[in-house]
C-alpha cells in the first residue's frame, strides 16, 4: 500500500499548456522552478498528502494580438489516501497571483452638478491581477475563516493601504470598490470547478488571463484541503511579459523616454511627409 | 483584427483606430484643422487612458500639421517670423503644461481638468463660430459679402510696447500678445492633447488682426513644433506617448485627409464654418454629458504618481 503511494510520487506528472493567443517562448524549458516538496523518502506512519504543480514554460510573451488566454496548470497529488478520494473529500485551489503593485482607489461625488473625484485611498500592494480556479464552490471547500487566515479568493486577498491608521470604515469601502472594479475588469476572476481531477491525484486547472492581465512575475499557487482542512502548498513562478517588439518598446520609452519622444516626433513628420507626397491635395 | 498597444497596455481593434484616424483626417481634411480636438475625446471613449490619449493625441497632430504646413511652404503663406515668436511662447506655455498635467495627475483630477477645459473652449470656440457662420451665410444669402478682416481697426492690443515687424503679415505688433498667444496655445497642447489651431487661428485673425491668408499656414508651422516639443516632454516625464497608437492614427488620418479635402472643396467657407461649428459643440455637448450625469461607477483606480 505505501509503496504504491511513494511509486505514484515519483510518477507525477508536471505538465502545462497554454491556449490561444499568447505565445509560449522556450517550450523546451519544461519542468521549470516547479518547487519544493521533495516526495518523503520513507512514508511516515500518518500519512501526510503533498501537492505539486508545474508550468510547461516558466514565460508567456504578449504578443501584438494578444487578446487574453487560457492558462492550463497540470498538478498531483502525493499519499492520496484513495477512499477519501473516492468520497470527493479532496479539495484542491489554484491561484494564479499577479505582480504587487501600489494603486490609488478614488470616489467621485457630485459638486455643483459636476461629478469630481473627492476623496481616495492608496493601498501600497494590491496584487494587480487574481484569478482562482476552485474544484467546488468556495463555501463548500472549507470556511470563511480559514480563507482568510489564508488570503485566499478574491475577496480574501490581503491589501494593505498606505495610511494603516486611517478610518477603517472609509478603508473597507474603498477596499471593496478595489475589488468589485478589478471584478468588472475580469483582472480578479474565479472560475467554479475550474479544477478538475483526471485520475485519482492528477488535476488540470483552467485559469483565465484578461487581455489586459500586467506584465511582472506571477505566482501560480496551489491550495489542498482534505475534509475541509488545509493541509498544503504549493507554488511556481511565471513571467508575463511582452514579446519582442512591444517589450523593446515599452523598455525603451521608459528608460529612454527623450529619445522615445523624438523618434515618435519623427515617425510623424515622416508620415505626415508621405501623406503629402502620396495623396497631393493640390 | 486586435492590437496590443505596448504603453497603453491593452488590447484594442486596429480597424477601429484606422477608421478613427481616417473619420478625423477627413474632417481635418475638409475643414483646414489638426484634429487634435476631436481624437483625443475619440479615444477617451474608446477606453484609452487619458493620460496616453493627450499625449498621444500631441504626436498625432505633428503628421496632419507637417502635411499642411507643407502645403503652405509651398504657397510661401508662412510667417516664420511670426511663427517662431509664437513658437517661444508656446515652449514656456507647454513646459508649464506638462508639469500642471504631471500634478493633476496625482492629485486624481485629470481627467476633470481635461473635460472642462474641452467642454468650456470647444463650447465658446463652437458657439462663436455658429452665430458668425449663420450670420455670414444670411448675408450671403442677401448678397453683400464681408470680409473676416476689417483693416484699419485697432484694438488695445495694438497700444502695448515691445512692437516688432512681421513683414509677411504685415504687421507691426507688439511682441508681448504674440508670446502670451502661444504659451497659452502650448499649455493648452500639452493638457488637451490638441495642436491649437481652433483657437490659435481667430485669435491670429481677431486680435493680432494677421491677413487670413498667411494665418493657417503660419499656425500650422508652429503647431508642428509646439506639437513635437509636447510630445518629447511628455514621452520623457511621464512615458505617455503611445507610439503603434499613434502610428495606426496617423495611417488613417493622411489616407482621410485628402478625401476630406475634396469634399471641402464642394463647400462654400461660411458653410464650411457653420458644419464645424456644429461638429465642434457636438464634442463639448458629449464630453459635458460625462461631467453632469452619474457615472456607472462612481469609484475609479489609477497607478500611483509619484511627483
Amino acid at each position: 500500500m505505501a509503496a504504491r503511494q511513494t511509486g505514484l510520487a515519483t510518477a507525477l506528472l508536471l505538465l502545462g499548456c497554454l491556449a490561444a493567443g499568447a505565445q509560449a517562448q522556450q517550450p523546451g524549458a519544461a519542468v521549470p522552478a516547479a518547487p519544493a516538496e521533495p516526495a518523503p523518502q520513507q512514508v511516515p506512519a500518518a500519512i501526510v498528502e503533498s501537492i505539486q504543480i508545474g508550468l510547461s514554460t516558466d514565460r508567456i510573451s504578449i504578443t501584438s494580438d494578444f487578446s487574453g488566454a487560457d492558462l492550463t496548470i497540470f498538478g498531483a497529488l502525493d499519499n492520496a489516501d484513495p477512499l477519501i478520494n473516492r468520497q470527493g473529500r479532496y479539495d484542491v485551489i489554484v491561484v494564479l497571483e499577479g505582480p504587487m503593485r501600489p494603486i490609488v482607489v478614488r470616489k467621485k461625488e457630485r459638486v455643483l452638478g459636476v461629478w469630481i473625484n473627492t476623496d481616495s485611498e492608496t493601498f501600497v500592494s494590491a496584487p494587480a491581477s487574481y484569478s482562482v480556479a476552485t474544484t467546488r464552490a468556495l463555501q463548500d471547500i472549507t470556511d470563511q475563516n480559514n480563507f482568510r487566515q489564508l488570503a485566499l479568493g478574491t475577496d480574501n486577498i490581503y491589501i494593505a493601504p498606505l495610511d494603516r491608521t486611517g478610518d477603517p470604515v472609509k478603508i473597507d469601502e474603498f477596499e471593496a470598490a478595489l475589488r468589485g472594479l478589478k471584478r468588472t475588469s475580469g483582472l480578479y476572476s474565479e472560475n467554479i470547478s475550474g479544477v478538475q481531477f483526471l485520475t485519482q491525484s492528477l488535476f488540470r486547472a483552467s485559469l483565465r488571463l484578461a487581455p489586459n492581465v500586467p506584465v511582472g512575475t506571477h505566482k501560480a499557487r496551489a491550495f489542498l484541503f482534505k475534509n475541509g482542512i488545509f493541509v498544503k502548498e504549493s507554488s511556481a513562478q511565471l513571467a508575463i511579459q511582452k514579446a519582442g517588439f512591444e517589450q523593446t518598446l515599452f523598455r525603451f520609452a521608459n528608460t529612454n523616454g527623450f529619445a522615445y519622444g523624438v523618434i515618435s516626433v519623427l515617425l510623424a513628420i515622416v508620415i505626415g511627409w508621405l501623406g503629402r507626397v502620396i495623396f497631393r491635395r493640390d | 483584427m486586435g492590437i496590443y498597444l505596448p504603453i497603453a497596455e491593452m488590447s484594442v481593434n486596429l480597424f477601429v483606430l484606422l477608421a478613427m484616424g481616417a473619420a478625423v483626417g477627413f474632417l481635418s481634411g475638409m475643414f483646414g484643422v489638426g484634429g487634435g480636438f476631436l481624437i483625443t475625446p475619440l479615444l477617451i471613449f474608446y477606453n484609452i487612458p487619458p493620460a496616453i490619449a493627450v499625449a498621444t493625441g500631441a504626436n498625432q497632430v505633428i503628421a496632419s500639421s507637417f502635411s499642411g504646413a507643407l502645403a503652405h511652404f509651398k504657397r510661401g503663406t508662412i510667417d516664420f517670423k511670426l511663427g517662431t515668436v509664437l513658437l517661444l511662447g508656446g515652449i514656456f506655455g507647454s513646459t508649464f503644461g506638462v508639469w500642471v498635467f504631471k500634478l493633476l495627475r496625482q492629485l486624481g483630477q485629470l481627467d476633470l481638468f481635461v473635460s472642462l477645459l474641452y467642454v468650456g473652449l470647444l463650447g465658446t470656440v463652437g458657439a462663436l463660430m455658429l452665430v458668425e457662420s449663420v450670420n455670414a451665410l444670411r448675408a450671403a444669402r442677401k448678397g453683400d459679402t464681408t470680409g473676416l478682416r476689417r483693416p484699419g481697426q485697432h484694438n488695445w492690443i495694438h497700444k502695448l510696447p515691445l512692437k516688432m515687424r512681421f513683414r509677411a503679415s504685415k504687421l507691426f505688433v507688439s511682441v508681448i500678445p504674440v508670446l502670451v498667444l502661444g504659451a497659452a496655445i502650448g499649455f493648452l497642447a500639452s493638457i488637451m492633447g490638441v495642436g491649437g489651431g481652433f483657437i490659435m487661428v481667430p485669435a491670429m485673425i481677431y486680435l493680432l488682426k494677421v491677413p487670413t491668408n498667411v494665418v493657417i499656414g503660419t499656425s500650422l508651422f508652429q503647431i508642428i513644433f509646439t506639437s513635437a516639443y509636447t510630445t518629447i516632454i511628455h514621452s520623457a516625464t511621464n512615458h505617455t506617448v503611445d507610439v503603434v497608437l499613434a502610428v495606426a492614427l496617423m495611417v488613417g488620418g493622411v489616407a482621410g485627409a485628402q478625401y476630406g479635402a475634396k469634399a471641402g472643396q464642394k463647400l462654400r467657407g461660411e458653410q464650411l464654418r457653420a458644419l464645424l461649428a456644429l461638429l465642434v459643440l457636438a464634442v463639448a455637448i458629449r464630453l459635458a454629458l460625462d461631467l453632469f450625469v452619474r457615472p456607472p461607477n462612481i469609484y475609479s483606480l489609477s497607478p500611483l504618481v509619484v511627483l
